[in-house]
């Protein structure tokens, strides 16, 4: 098997691809066919002939003005730019002409008139397009000279030889914690500026200044990089053919000499990358263009906060101790496995066989994940694993499931650039997804409409370029009534698709349905009081949907994680089922998954009633695969989900828990309950990279290993399921899936694998979805969409095509329920909560990397005239208190949030945004209701005394011993 | 598990289903929690009932209690 995969075609092509009827032209004697509309330039590269360019990149538009592209064309006038001149039928090109060599060197020697020569210490060394250009159109010498009366002419001299000061030239900016802006080596060709706009759609970059003084700049006069607004995603400094925008990480490290191609670990978009090292020494990470996922494209996070890795925190050693209020003793790998071990056993023989259970992880492989679920399986014989899924997409697993049959997204990303009318609820794409949202903002520039539906006014609802239609300000809690009165309008109105509906739903199911939503309690008008949302509007939002042409709904965590989360997924389907919008590229549901491997955790079976492939424990046949597969029997019950084996240990029947990559202290609602229950426990066993806040809580520590210390595969939101290929040597000793077979062993149970892509073979031998899935497929075509099978053999982009996956949609009825977490006098603002861009879940790896600029805490966002009602300002420090318990954390003001909703993320353990969020949760699936408490707001001095306490705990339960000499 | 939890669990199942059109929603709750329970909460919350605690228990989750 080939381990590291050099990408064979990896070339600048000029200018981007386009599509349309074929075009056949000659270039320098080589017939070559292109599609309508391609420039010469890219017909050029398709025929293996690179002209020579500079402000052309195939990320970008060409914009023509270096002029360092010029052709000949037999039958034009002139020299004209080929990355901006269109192919024509039977055009003949001439590249190396006389008249455009001599352009070229023209052209070259002014720039290089104005660069400082200074190539041999520069940081583009080697990675530089100027010099490769300089090189290419043979320029020798430059002939330019300053005349005498103004010797600095130039950019790049900071003083001239009599020590005076340089008007034109501007100091490095150096303000971005990743990449630095060189003013001295700009060539102005605007890739950068064009990049940020077309690739990244933030606009922050402009050229200032006209001729000989313009220059990029970022945001306004007096704003550096990190000021603007820029989000350091690396769209300009990959698109920057000089050294002028430059990663730091290749200006302290070298120009890297080889890459490896992987999957960035950190959201659900699931970027790829390619990792660049020298050695085993990481220098940098770039968006890897044939990415079917992001497609050349990347956010901060997978693009530059990759530190975590090296972070002085990471624990490299496994660590024992018999209480928690002892400190950590290192151990060797063997003590530490047979300690874990001894104390599962005991307690299994003790408390009975399912008083053990584990967590899988959303930011471990398929591999990985799988292999835990079989632990508890096969060598713990019971189904007690669940997955941090639960507290996110359980909902969209039973609500698609009992609509549509199976529980995944029904599209690929790159069906949002068909899309005409894109719904966005409860999610925050710019944010939480910033890769698909860099494309939905790309398609909604062409014309899509936009509807938002959310209660905050997220920056999709009005940004550079972009302006949604409608946003729907909901009251957080009511997400069904709005779903609901949609489909009210839609079906009063008579805008739903009849074909549609009876080709491929049940038609008498379809009229009861439509008897339930017509009732008038469940239109725009009655349901406003509710819902806080303009009748008006929600009417406009309705038929904007159902006859704005291909649909698209994409959905968040601000549908999954409430009391009716399942019900409103299936509220959400019915919408797509009732318009017709599903079975085609545009259109669509998609959820939009938190973590890097939400979907594959889902998929692996971690939840306690499925077996891989989402079927249920109780049906014998399937049980029978994996009896078979694994020689065990299986338990035909469901087993715990994590909210039950926290009340399970409380109550004293639940003692022993295997966690990796998940730190369920942090991220879970309710922490004193969650505290309380690890507390309980006598063996839990935390594997992970740092000592996170679950680990206070625990007896073992298994130290893990980062995505780049692995070979494995993730599942994207798209159901796309990618390599994750080993890029060094894990500074931990072993990968994640070792030491679980490692834990698996010394429970006595007898597992060999060698490398993932034997459990890859056990997973496609037992799982129908991925029966057609190997490494050596991967390495042939990339990635691919399961279902991938005998009749899909290359996956699957879209799903339902020609039926639903349960043959018939079924439209449920969705009857809005209130929560029973209600303001009063004593709570009478809604808590609702979410995350930024920079930071990733509960931060343990971003707040590891110096994307802590961005956000070094967690603030609370109130309404101004809520702040006035009790007297808070910009940046006081507030007390934030529920029924459940009380933190402190800083106000910001803002009308994002409607009065009466309050807002804050939950990045910073400091925060504890946790001890206020309540046990309440979906009905069908225990999700947490993380997104509608009812809290109060009033000033305070600073941190709560549970706070303090809880940071001094946690000080003490991370004491580590010094390693015996 | 404490009682009022898995009353107050039970009783959003029974709320949704009972929404369902049809006749089976007892039917149905029973199979829910069949599904989605494992076998020591189902238990619980049977003798939680049985003991003569049906007060704050939906009807419908009552009368699903019997088919699991
Ligand atoms: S890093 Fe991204 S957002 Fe920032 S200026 Fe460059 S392209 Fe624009
Ligand atoms: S910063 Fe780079 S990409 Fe931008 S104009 Fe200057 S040379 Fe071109
Ligand atoms: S965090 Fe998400 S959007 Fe950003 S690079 Fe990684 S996968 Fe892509
Ligand atoms: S590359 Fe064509 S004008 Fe610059």
């Amino acid at each position: 098997m080939r381990d590291f995969v050099i990408p064979t075609d990896d070339r600048d092509m000029g200018t981007p691809a386009k599509v349309g009827a074929p075009v056949t032209l000659s270039i320098d004697g080589i017939e070559v066919t292109v599609p309508e509309g391609t420039s010469v330039m890219r017909a050029a590269a398709e025929a293996g002939i690179q002209v020579p360019k500079l402000c052309a990149t195939d990320s970008v538009e060409a914009f023509g003005s270096c002029r360092l592209c010029v052709v000949e064309i037999e039958g034009r006038r002139g020299t004209p730019a080929s990355c901006t001149t269109p192919v024509a039928e039977g055009m003949v090109v001439h590249t190396q002409a006389e008249k455009v060599k001599k352009v070229r060197k023209g052209v070259m020697e002014l720039y290089i008139s104005d660069h400082p020569l200074d190539c041999l210490t520069c940081a583009a060394n080697g990675d530089c397009e100027l010099q490769d250009m300089a090189g290419v159109v043979g320029l020798r010498d430059v002939r330019y000279e300053a005349p005498p009366e103004a010797p600095l002419a130039n950019h790049f001299a900071a003083r001239d030889t009599s020590g005076e000061a340089n008007p034109e030239w501007l100091p490095k900016d150096t303000s971005n914690p990743y990449f630095t802006y060189d003013p001295s080596k700009c060539i102005v060709c605007s890739r950068c500026v064009r990049a940020c706009e077309e690739v990244q759609g933030t606009f922050a970059l402009t050229i200032e200044g006209r001729g000989f003084d313009s220059r990029v700049s970022a945001g306004g006069p007096g704003d550096d990089f990190l000021s603007s607004d820029c989000v350091s995603c690396g769209a300009c400094v990959q698109a920057c053919p000089t050294a002028t925008l430059q990663e730091k990480s290749v200006i302290e490290l070298g120009t890297p000499t080889r890459s490896v191609v992987t999957t960035c670990a950190y959201c659900g978009v699931g970027c790829s990358f390619k990792a660049e090292l020298n050695g085993d020494e990481l220098v940098r990470m770039v968006p890897y263009k044939h990415g079917k996922a992001n497609r050349g494209h990347s956010c901060v996070k997978g693009r530059f906060a990759w530190g975590y890795a090296n972070h002085a925190e990471r624990i490299l050693n496994p660590m024992i101790r018999e209480t928690i209020d002892e400190p950590w003793r290192e151990v060797s790998w063997e003590e530490a496995l047979s300690f874990a071990a001894g104390r599962l056993k005991r307690i299994q023989e003790r408390h009975g066989r399912k008083s053990v259970g584990v967590i899988t992880s959303s930011r471990c492989t398929n591999e990985e994940t799988y292999l835990v679920q079989k632990l508890t399986r096969a060598v713990f014989g019971n189904n007690n694993t669940d997955t941090c899924a639960r507290v996110c997409h359980s909902p969209t697993g039973y609500g698609l499931g009992q609509t549509f049959g199976t529980s995944a997204g029904t599209q690929d990303f790159d069906s949002v650039m068909a899309a005409d009318v894109v719904v966005v609820i409860g999610a925050n794409p710019t944010d939480g997804h910033p890769v698909f949202a860099s494309r939905l903002k790309k398609r909604l520039r062409e014309g899509a409409k936009l509807i938002v539906i959310d209660p905050r006014r997220i920056d999709l609802v009005k940004s550079a370029h972009v302006e949604a239609a409608h946003h729907l300000p909901l009251r957080p809690g009511t997400n069904v009534a709005v779903v609901t009165a949609l489909a009210h309008v839609i079906v009063t109105e008579k805008l739903y698709d009849e074909a549609f509906i009876r080709d491929r739903c049940d038609w008498d199911e379809f009229e009861e349905y439509a008897e339930f939503v017509s009732d008038l309690r469940h239109s725009p008008e009655m349901t406003e009081m509710q819902t806080g949302v303009p009748a008006e509007e929600l009417r406009a939002a309705a038929r904007l949907y159902a006859t704005g042409g291909n649909g698209a709904i994409y959905y968040g965590l601000g549908v999954t994680e409430h009391s009716q989360g399942s019900t409103t997924v299936m509220g959400i389907a019915n919408l797509a089922m009732l318009t017709g919008n599903i079975g085609r590229d545009g259109v669509g549901v998609n959820p939009l998954r938190g973590q890097n491997n939400v979907q594959g955790s889902c998929d692996m079976g971690s939840f306690p009633h499925e077996l891989p492939g989402y079927r249920h424990v109780k049906n014998a046949d399937v049980r029978a695969i994996f009896e078979n597969a694994w020689g065990v029997e299986i338990d035909p019950e469901p087993g715990l989900r994590i909210p039950n084996m926290l009340d399970a240990a409380v109550a004293g029947q639940f003692k022993g828990l295997y966690c990796q990559g998940e730190d369920i202290l942090q991220s879970d609602p309710d922490t004193k309950h969650v505290a309380a229950g690890l507390a309980a426990m006598e063996c839990v066993i935390v594997h992970d990279l740092f000592l996170n806040e679950t680990a206070n809580y625990a007896h073992v520590f298994l130290p893990g290993s980062t995505f780049l210390e692995k070979d494995g595969t993730f599942t994207n939101a798209e159901r796309r399921i990618n390599r994750v290929r080993k890029v060094m040597a894990p500074r931990n000793g072993y990968a994640d899936w070792e030491i679980t077979q490692m834990l698996a062993r010394a429970m006595g149970a007898d597992w060999h694998y060698t490398h993932p892509a034997q459990i890859m073979e056990e997973i496609a031998a037992t799982t129908p979805s991925f029966a057609g899935v190997t490494y050596d497929l991967l390495e042939d075509v990339g990635s691919v969409q399961w279902p991938c099978n005998e009749a899909t053999p290359e996956g699957s982009p879209i799903m339902h095509v020609d039926g639903f996956v349960r043959g018939k949609g079924r439209l449920m009825i969705t009857e809005y329920v209130a929560t029973d977490e209600r303001t009063g006098p004593r709570f009478p603002l809604l808590l609702t909560t979410g995350r930024i861009l920079s930071q990733y879940n509960v931060g343990a790896q971003t707040r590891r990397t110096a994307n802590t600029v961005w956000h070094q805490e967690d603030v609370l966002e109130v309404h101004p005239h809520d702040a006035e009602l009790r007297g808070i300002k910009e940046g006081d420090w507030v007390r934030l208190a529920s029924r459940s318990g009380e933190t402190a954390l800083r106000a910001t003001l803002t009308d994002r949030v409607s009065p009466g909703v309050v807002y804050t993320t939950f990045h910073h353990p400091g925060t504890q945004a946790n001890v206020i969020t309540t046990d309440y949760s979906d009905w069908a699936t225990n999700c947490p209701e993380y997104k509608v408490t009812a809290v109060q707001v009033s000033l305070s001095n600073g941190p709560t005394d549970w706070q303090k306490d809880y940071a001094a705990q946690a000080e003490r339960a991370r004491r580590v011993l010094p390693a015996a000499e | 598990m404490s009682p009022e939890k898995l009353v107050r669990m039970a009783n959003q199942i029974a709320t949704f289903f009972a929404s369902q059109p049809g006749t089976d929603q007892a039917e149905r709750v029973a199979a829910h929690l069949k599904d989605f329970w494992g076998p020591e909460m189902r238990s619980e919350l049977k003798s939680y009932v049985a003991a003569g605690h049906g007060g704050d228990v939906d009807e419908l989750v009552v009368r699903a209690l019997p088919l699991i």
